[in-house]
């Protein structure tokens, strides 16, 4: 009998698993690259940036549909169960939120286009940048997670979205300030705060793939969970 | 002999409301042990898959639960089974009740060369269950009914079972072991030699019988497991490797080799 437990006896089997994966740790550099370029655009101001960012959206929701066909076809052929269900559920699940993370870098290009042009350019853009490093940060952390199946670090990663949304809040303050100071800013301002938000969410996405990582690893279905519960029901 | 004790079986091998308790239960085939110290509950009106590799042990074990291994020569049975807390094992039980109690139904359908009738009115007649002929007639429609069968074959009842199309020999198969009102029905691979219609049918009709019965099966397909049990038992070389909810044991399984095996790494 093969005791190797880590090959299928079907060999295509294997490959299916391992070209799912692959495919979405693609998908995942390539939206990790998007917000990147997308939060530079608001600082730079490089308006061929955002022009590229928001052409390459394209591909990742081509990818998306791509990489979630594929996981029904391994559904359908394959009826994978335990470890091998859970990754395939989990990627499903995971580039559902690689793709709305690229749909926010893409929000944020557009709204850099008048950020950029605007005269109060400079609110917020502390904030704006050490979000925008967290994210991605948190991201590369999630996708990182996933690849090594790492509990520990998905868990790092859904700590990190408590700060940013802390971040997020404070920023809110800062604009409603300078609002508040000249009515004239707050059209401005708006613009700005859907840029937050759309940071905001990034961060929310990067999140929900930490939990995708928890429930591949261990089982454990912790959506809707705070990060106290989280922290328990990991480390039992 | 010897007998390996001490393994561990992950999960959840016993239940409040036991029908069949069997504890330490080491079977051999004269000095082959291919059961090796299994302990394990089978609760009422449960349906309980037991699944493995071939050769692991299921059917061996599932054979054991009605005393079907007694008809073969070097097979002997060690330790305790209970059928409602009553020793199945003892000598003051008599197996033609028990079998009648815990019925059986395998792999090939195997119905007598008679009449649909008379292949649903053979047990009760044997066993007296009924003393008139509207009795029996009353037995045969409700069993046949029961097991999904009645409409189809209602107006041909003196035609021969073994004329029926497989899907429906199997289930007069079921109604025969229905039809001796037993409390347990065993089926061992009930439907390997069944085409996806009929064995649907076959699923389909498991589910109803859990209202009356306690069900054991031993099956190789593991999305029948899935889709037709409660609980699953993970034989392996004998061993009783795992028992857990069967929406657990199909998602996230505690033993290795419960991974291995239902994720299609070795078998």
């Amino acid at each position: 009998m093969d005791m190797n437990f880590n090959q299928h006896i079907s060999a295509q089997f294997n490959a299916d698993l391992e070209t799912i994966r692959n495919k979405m740790m693609t998908m995942g550099g390539l939206v990790e690259r998007q917000i990147a370029a997308a939060i530079d655009a608001i600082c730079d101001g490089d308006s061929a940036v955002v022009e590229e960012v928001i052409r390459r959206e394209d591909e990742v929701d081509r990818l998306e549909v791509a990489i979630d066909n594929a996981c029904t076809q391994v559904l359908v052929l394959r009826q994978p169960a335990a470890s091998d269900l859970r990754m395939v559920i989990a990627v499903s699940r995971v580039v559902r939120d690689l793709e709305r993370m690229g749909d926010e870098a893409c929000k944020i290009a557009i709204h850099a286009r008048e950020y950029t042009q605007s005269s109060h350019s400079q609110i917020c853009q502390q904030a704006i940048r050490s979000m925008g490093a967290e994210v991605v940060k948190m991201l590369t952390g999630a996708l990182d997670a996933f690849a090594r199946a790492d509990v520990s670090d998905a868990v790092d990663v859904v700590r990190n979205d408590k700060l940013v949304d802390q971040q997020y809040a404070s920023a809110l303050r800062e604009l409603i300030t300078y609002m508040m100071e000249d009515p004239r800013s707050i059209s401005q301002a708006i613009n700005i705060l859907w840029i937050l938000r759309a940071i905001e969410r990034i961060g929310d996405h990067a999140r929900n793939i930490s939990e995708q990582v928890i429930y591949l690893v261990s089982g454990t279905d912790v959506r809707h969970s705070s990060l106290s519960e989280i922290e328990e029901r990991t480390q039992q | 002999m010897t007998i390996l004790k001490n393994h561990d079986t992950k999960g959840v091998a016993f239940v409040d409301d036991a029908k069949l308790t069997a504890r330490h239960v080491n079977v051999f085939y004269g000095d082959k042990q291919a059961i090796f110290d299994v302990s394990l509950d089978v609760g009422a009106n449960e349906v309980i898959a037991l699944i493995g590799p071939s050769g692991c042990g299921k059917s061996t074990f599932l054979r054991c639960l009605n005393r079907m291994n007694d008809t073969i020569d070097r097979c002997q049975v060690q330790g305790d089974i209970l059928l409602d807390g009553e020793p199945i094992y003892d000598g003051s039980m008599d197996v033609v009740p028990l079998r009648a109690r815990v019925g059986m139904v395998f792999q090939k359908p195997n119905p007598f060369p008679k009449s649909i009738y008379d292949n649903v009115a053979y047990g009760p007649r044997l066993h007296g269950l009924a003393t008139t002929r509207v009795e029996l007639d009353a037995i045969v429609e409700y069993s046949l009914q029961r097991a999904g069968l009645w409409n189809e074959v209602k107006d041909r009842l003196d035609a021969p079972g073994t004329g029926l199309s497989g899907g429906q020999q199997q289930r007069l198969c079921i109604a025969r072991t229905i039809a001796v009102d037993p409390e347990v029905i065993l089926m061992d691979e009930p439907c390997s030699a069944l085409d996806p219609i009929a064995t649907a049918k076959i699923e389909e009709l498991i589910d109803e019988l859990r209202e009356n019965y306690t069900i054991a099966i031993v099956t190789h397909s593991m999305q029948q497991a899935a889709r037709v049990s409660q609980r699953t038992a993970y034989f392996h070389m004998g061993q009783l490797v795992e028992v857990n909810p069967t929406e657990q044991m199909f998602t996230t399984p505690e033993h290795t080799l419960t991974e291995a095996y239902i994720t299609g790494r070795f078998g």
